[in-house]
């Protein structure tokens, strides 16, 4: 156990010495074949952490004038990092082996953080979550089997199972149900307020990616099964984001995010075994304590406050980049039938008749998820590879 | 450059992982499918959207036919002309693409111990392949087309050759890789100049199906180059 105060005593790079070129943004990817999927995982990852830094800023520098100069500088370094973390994908996945990628990312990762999370609420949201992911992944499955030929495990490599979990046709929920309780800012763990920001993070770029590669396909349940996941990946976003704390002020979330950022590629150097990947996640630690210095330092100006006030506390260990499984599975047994009503887990006989009402109708010209899982059962090698006896 | 595929920690198959794969097919087993059905869900699904979508586009009418009633049309451009321009835009696309495929090549020839030798070879064959594509502006424009409109079948064509084009301009594949690529590219060619000029001469129009034997003639001849370097490249006996 550590604070983010041992690091933050290393001030990182100075923001004007945190250079790119076009040709080091576009570098050589990852290798499909022969890389760990975990690179991939903490690949996308932090993209969408990335694209959530600048998401994030763009929004903070809407309210406040004296922001908004130093939030540029930043976010300048930020669209690069952005540029070289997810060009490291290569181009020989296709866009359907690349969103099982996402959700393998979206329940190992949340997986990780929901074993490591203290608040006891929380921790449930991201069981919650997870199982509606791993359903995904599922059914994305059985379309890239069905679709392409192709078999989910050459990307997953055996790290994540592929059966159905909570039906992604029973995800789909009356907004009021999707909305759930806030941490508390002043009595919150840091480490709560750092899941939280990086959880959202990862569902938008999920939802932002399958609203732009779903229309891309042709095959009409392709197209429908993405328009309906990306609805779900929307409810997420806006689960996991009713999660923080509405009351924090805007120079306290940005605190919140540059300190996920540092945690997130501290995760990822810390456990990367391709050495020049490795290299790219220790050069952005630093960039990234170099934008958490900054802002301390602004927030200090402006709120003439300590930023331990936001950012103290102990940190547990680094994000877990592994497999899951034993602990995914038991989630599954006890968790499947959970439902919401309200901001409340309950039982599957007690969900918001507001949402069953929302799904009736929703539901009613036909289901992508069923359709294209209709008797799917996972084999290596596809389900064209099973052998009949 | 030698980028010849070698032995190496190809983590994509099942035996990478034995322990992990006897899990999952065990986990399979206790969590099967929970929608009864197989595939043949989806290909009902996807036979009934066949039913109810409509189509890629249309063909543009010609200037020199505008306004006529569509028997005036035919009566003047020969039995169907739609379908015909259709076509020979989706050639004229093609060949246009098939340009800038060879340029792509040629860079990677370039780049590889072997490759520079082939350099003229494929060059000539991307100058052939940028005469056909003027071959066709001709033919269009006799038709009173518009040769710079993107018909349905040449909007196909560049969503069928999009693979190819990925693979040929990867740095990371070899040239080997990239032939392969592109002997996909020259049978179809080859299959698709063939049925163009019968297409033409059914519709009455033999100065143009005459117009394109000799592209055949040469494309005949690529698809043969291409193959024969592919199987150098692989070191097939004979070559």
């Amino acid at each position: 156990m550590h604070g983010l105060s041992g690091i933050l005593d290393n001030q990182g790079t100075p923001l004007e010495k945190q250079q790119f070129t076009w040709k080091e943004m576009a570098s050589r990817p990852m290798s499909k074949l022969d890389d760990d999927a975990f690179t991939r995982v903490r690949i996308i990852l932090m993209n969408g952490v990335e694209a959530d830094a600048l998401r994030v800023k763009h929004m903070l520098a809407r309210f406040d004038k004296r922001l908004q100069l130093p939030l540029a500088q930043i976010r300048r370094v930020e669209q690069h990092q952005c540029t070289a973390v997810n060009w490291l994908l290569s181009a020989d996945h296709s866009p359907l082996e690349t969103t099982i990628a996402y959700e393998q990312v979206a329940i190992e990762v949340t997986a990780a953080v929901a074993q490591n999370e203290p608040d006891p609420y929380q921790a449930q949201t991201y069981r919650f979550g997870l199982l509606e992911d791993f359903d995904h992944l599922y059914r994305y499955a059985a379309m890239l089997d069905r679709l392409e030929g192709k078999d989910a495990n050459n990307i997953l490599q055996g790290y994540t199972d592929l059966v159905p979990g909570r039906k992604t046709s029973e995800h789909h929920r009356a907004p009021e149900s999707d909305l759930r309780e806030n941490y508390d800012k002043n009595d919150a763990d840091l480490i709560t307020k750092i899941h939280a920001a990086l959880i959202t993070g990862a569902e938008y770029q999920t939802h932002d990616y399958y609203m732009n590669i779903g229309p891309t396909f042709t095959d009409p349940v392709a197209r429908m099964l993405y328009a309906e996941i990306a609805s779900v990946e929307e409810q997420h976003v806006t689960q996991y984001g009713s999660l923080m704390d509405p009351a924090e002020s805007l120079m306290e979330k940005w605190l919140v995010h540059e300190a996920m950022e540092v945690y997130a590629y501290a995760s990822c150097a810390e456990q990367e075994e391709n050495p020049r990947i490795k290299a790219l996640w220790e050069r952005f630690l630093d960039y990234e304590l170099g934008h958490l210095n900054m802002a301390c330092d602004i927030f200090k100006q402006i709120d003439r406050r300590d930023p331990a006030e936001v950012l103290g506390g102990t940190l547990p260990s680094m994000i877990q980049f592994k497999s899951q499984r034993d602990f995914v599975r038991k989630v599954l047994a006890e968790e499947t039938d959970l439902r919401t009503s309200g901001s409340a887990y309950v039982p599957k006989e007690q969900e918001s008749p507001l949402s069953l009402e929302y799904r009736r109708h929703i539901n009613s010209e036909g289901i992508a998820s069923d359709i294209v899982s209709a008797g799917y059962d996972w084999a290596p090698g596809t389900e064209l590879n099973r052998k009949t006896p | 450059m030698n980028k010849a595929a070698k032995l190496g920690h190809n983590f994509t198959g099942a035996q990478m992982s034995p322990e992990d794969t006897r899990k999952m097919v065990e986990y399979v087993g206790e969590r099967p499918a929970d929608v009864p059905g197989d595939a043949s869900t989806l290909a009902h699904a996807r036979e009934q959207m066949n039913r109810e979508e409509g189509d890629v586009g249309s063909v543009p009418i010609p200037g020199s036919v505008k306004g006529m009633l569509k028997s005036t049309f035919d009566k003047i451009l020969g039995n169907d002309p739609e379908l015909l321009i259709d076509k020979l835009g989706e050639r004229l696309a093609f060949e246009r693409t098939g340009v800038r495929l060879y340029e792509a090549l040629i860079a990677k020839a370039g780049a590889c111990e072997t490759g520079a030798e082939l350099i003229p070879t494929l060059r000539q064959i991307r100058d052939d392949e940028e005469a056909h594509m003027f071959l066709l502006v001709d033919a269009l424009e006799s038709l009173g087309a518009d040769p710079t409109a993107q018909t349905p079948c040449a909007d196909l064509a560049g969503v069928v050759g999009s693979g190819a084009l990925k693979v040929i301009t990867d740095p990371r594949t070899n040239l080997a890789q990239a032939l392969n690529a592109m002997l996909t590219i020259e049978l179809t060619d080859n299959a698709a100049w063939e049925l163009l000029i019968k297409l033409a001469d059914d519709g009455g129009h033999a100065n143009i199906g005459s117009s394109f034997t000799h592209a055949l003639t040469e494309e005949q001849r690529h698809l043969n180059t291409i193959r024969s370097l592919l199987a150098r490249e692989l070191g097939v006996s004979g070559h």
